[in-house]
């Protein structure tokens, strides 16, 4: 079967079935898993270090040696505590539990988590297009050790036998369970890019996907269009990128698709996400997996964070992405879905963009600038006012938008004044009669195809306009204003028809 | 009361606990187990509107630790004390399944 899908609105992605026309919307949950930032482990004094070597951070606790006994690392719930508000969650009274399993991973062979009393409850993150996606809680939880798997094909199945590093066993983590609310695997993607920001923001988290500081894994159910009931899910794990994050949700929705219209049912199955074969595979499951055994760790006390606490966090609480979206939004006239607003705001540069919108810089294109031309380092140290400069001198028109990119470039690098930068580029506004003279001699030259142009269907014209431009900025070195060129060579269509 | 533990629970929750019982440890456990609910259904049966459940015989609330760094154990020390080592890690049987 084969399926065509469209998004809706931006927002909805929808799965349309060839074979019966029928329409369905993918909702997508995800949980992410993200290592907090601290000096040491959740419940003893050892460094929580990446890439540190193997067993070298290791003690009787997080080896889960008999009679070793844990205690909780206040900074721990500081962090957590700051992602939680950060989130709009409510900070409630919380106890540990253990999770029971057999796995090499946990020499202890339970799991510390915080189950039906997790300490950060129901709030939501808002998207920057304006969706807002609720989460369900944020709750602390204890990293596991690190298999690598030897022998047979180096990977899970078939290995001989595993090598366990324990450096990541009790590394503090938080479990941030998001409620069903994403539409459209670009979506999910946003929300990691959100929620990074703010582990960023709030120093939760360095928040590396690339390291495992960040994991993701994603809920993923489809349902008829205009059906409000949820479809049975299947969990995808193994999206080490965003990039793999939106490839499996689109591969594992149409394959519920198309399970569900050949009349099959969804089994609620953990799945696997393959990035090279580009699809998911069910794990190997066993029937009694989920059965956890749940209880309260007998070795922690509960854990109550005071009011007085809770609100020397929210004081000291820096401003996050959507607020610092809001005020670079008023400040340069863009909405605040605006890509240049989004992207300030990703790269750290908004600071920047205000400085300057408040020296006089035009909002939209400094925000232009800081979306294409400001992506490397030492962006953030640009001076503001010699930022407006150059805005400045391109919207008056003495630089075009390509020349203004070149001064930029070289403004980050020797931090000279525009106009010095300009002059010795020999940037110089190129009056209109000149830049006339050069399109009609080139139109002149090219008879064919101008008159292709003047005539041809919007294909052809687009393409020719392209010839024409190419050889206007041949002639002119790149210094005519494209937008300029474009202008004249409609102008002078228009008049040859 | 006791008929709410079943032998087949018990085998149920013994295999999860990876514990190899024989025929007449299940009898004898279902037994005891059964016992042990019973008490707490008595403990239940009782009006406890208003009481909290407890969480933990002592009464404490945050038992917290500084974030600073304790030194460990030594890595060679740990090693020695493993059944296999290879590469400085923990060697450990092939991992069936999927991790949790």
């Amino acid at each position: 079967m084969t399926l065509t899908h469209e998004p809706i609105e931006g927002e909805h992605f929808i799965v349309v079935s060839e074979t019966t026309g029928d329409e369905w919307e993918i909702v997508v949950g995800l949980e992410v898993h993200c290592e907090l930032a601290t000096v040491t482990k959740l419940f003893c004094g050892c460094p929580n270090m990446f890439g540190d070597e193997p067993n070298t951070n290791v003690c009787p606790v997080c080896l889960g040696l008999p009679g070793s006994l844990p205690v909780l690392n206040e900074n721990v719930v500081e962090l957590a505590m700051r992602l939680g508000r950060a989130l709009q969650c409510s900070v409630e009274p919380s106890v540990f539990a253990r999770k029971n399993y057999f796995y090499p991973d946990m020499p202890k062979d339970y799991q510390v988590t915080q189950f039906d009393r997790p300490i950060n409850v129901d709030g939501w993150l808002d998207l920057p297009d304006g969706t807002r996606v609720g989460i369900e809680r944020a709750h602390i939880e204890e990293d596991t050790g690190k298999n690598s798997h030897a022998g047979g094909s180096g990977r899970i199945h078939g290995a001989d036998y595993s090598l366990v590093d324990y450096n990541r066993a009790g590394v503090p983590l938080v479990e941030i369970v998001g409620r069903p609310h994403i539409r459209h695997p670009e979506q999910a993607k946003t929300y990691i890019d959100e929620l990074r920001a703010i582990l960023l923001t709030t120093g939760a988290s360095d928040a590396k996907m690339e390291e495992g500081s960040l994991r993701v894994d994603a809920n993923v159910s489809v349902r008829r269009v205009g059906d409000p009931e949820l479809g049975t899910r299947c969990e995808v794990k193994n999206l080490n990128s965003l990039r793999s994050l939106g490839r499996a949700i689109e591969y594992e929705a149409r394959r519920q698709v198309d399970l569900l219209e050949s009349g099959e049912r969804i089994k609620q199955e953990t799945r696997h996400w393959d990035e090279g074969a580009g699809r998911t595979r069910a794990g190997r499951s066993k029937e009694e997996a989920e059965d956890y055994r749940y209880f309260q760790e007998p070795d922690l006390v509960p854990l109550v964070p005071s009011a007085e606490w809770i609100a020397a966090i929210d004081a000291a609480m820096p401003p996050l992405p959507a607020a610092r979206r809001e005020a670079l939004a008023v400040a340069s006239g863009l909405a605040v879905t605006e890509s240049g607003v989004v992207i300030a705001v990703q790269r750290d540069l908004d600071q920047l963009a205000l400085a300057t919108i408040s020296a006089g810089g035009d909002g939209k294109r400094v925000l232009t600038h800081v979306e294409h031309n400001l992506s490397g380092e030492g962006s953030a140290e640009l001076d503001p006012a010699t930022f407006a400069q150059l805005v400045g001198l391109e919207l008056g028109g003495q630089l075009t938008a390509t020349q203004a990119k070149t001064v930029l470039a070289e403004m980050l690098v020797s931090g000279r004044a525009p106009e010095v930068i300009a002059a010795e580029l020999g940037f110089e506004a190129m009056d209109s009669s000149e830049l006339e003279g050069i399109v009609d001699g080139l139109i002149a030259e090219s008879p064919e195809e101008w008159s292709d142009f003047c005539t041809g269907d919007d294909k052809k014209r687009a393409k020719l306009q392209g010839f024409f431009t190419g050889k206007i900025m041949k002639a002119t070195k790149g210094q005519a204003d494209g937008k300029a060129v474009a202008a004249l060579l409609e102008s002078r269509r228009a008049e040859s028809l | 009361m006791s008929a709410r533990l079943t032998r087949d629970n018990v085998a149920k929750v013994a295999d999860l606990a990876r514990l190899e019982l024989t025929d007449a440890d299940l009898d004898r456990y279902t037994e005891q187990l059964s016992a042990v609910l019973d008490h707490a259904e008595d403990v239940a049966s009782l009006d406890l509107d208003g009481v909290p459940p407890t969480s933990h015989p002592l009464p404490l609330v945050n038992v917290l630790r500084a974030d600073v760094v304790v030194e460990g154990v030594d890595r060679e020390e740990v090693l020695s004390q493993a059944p296999s080592v290879e590469d400085r890690r923990f060697r450990v049987p092939a991992i069936l399944g999927e991790e949790p």
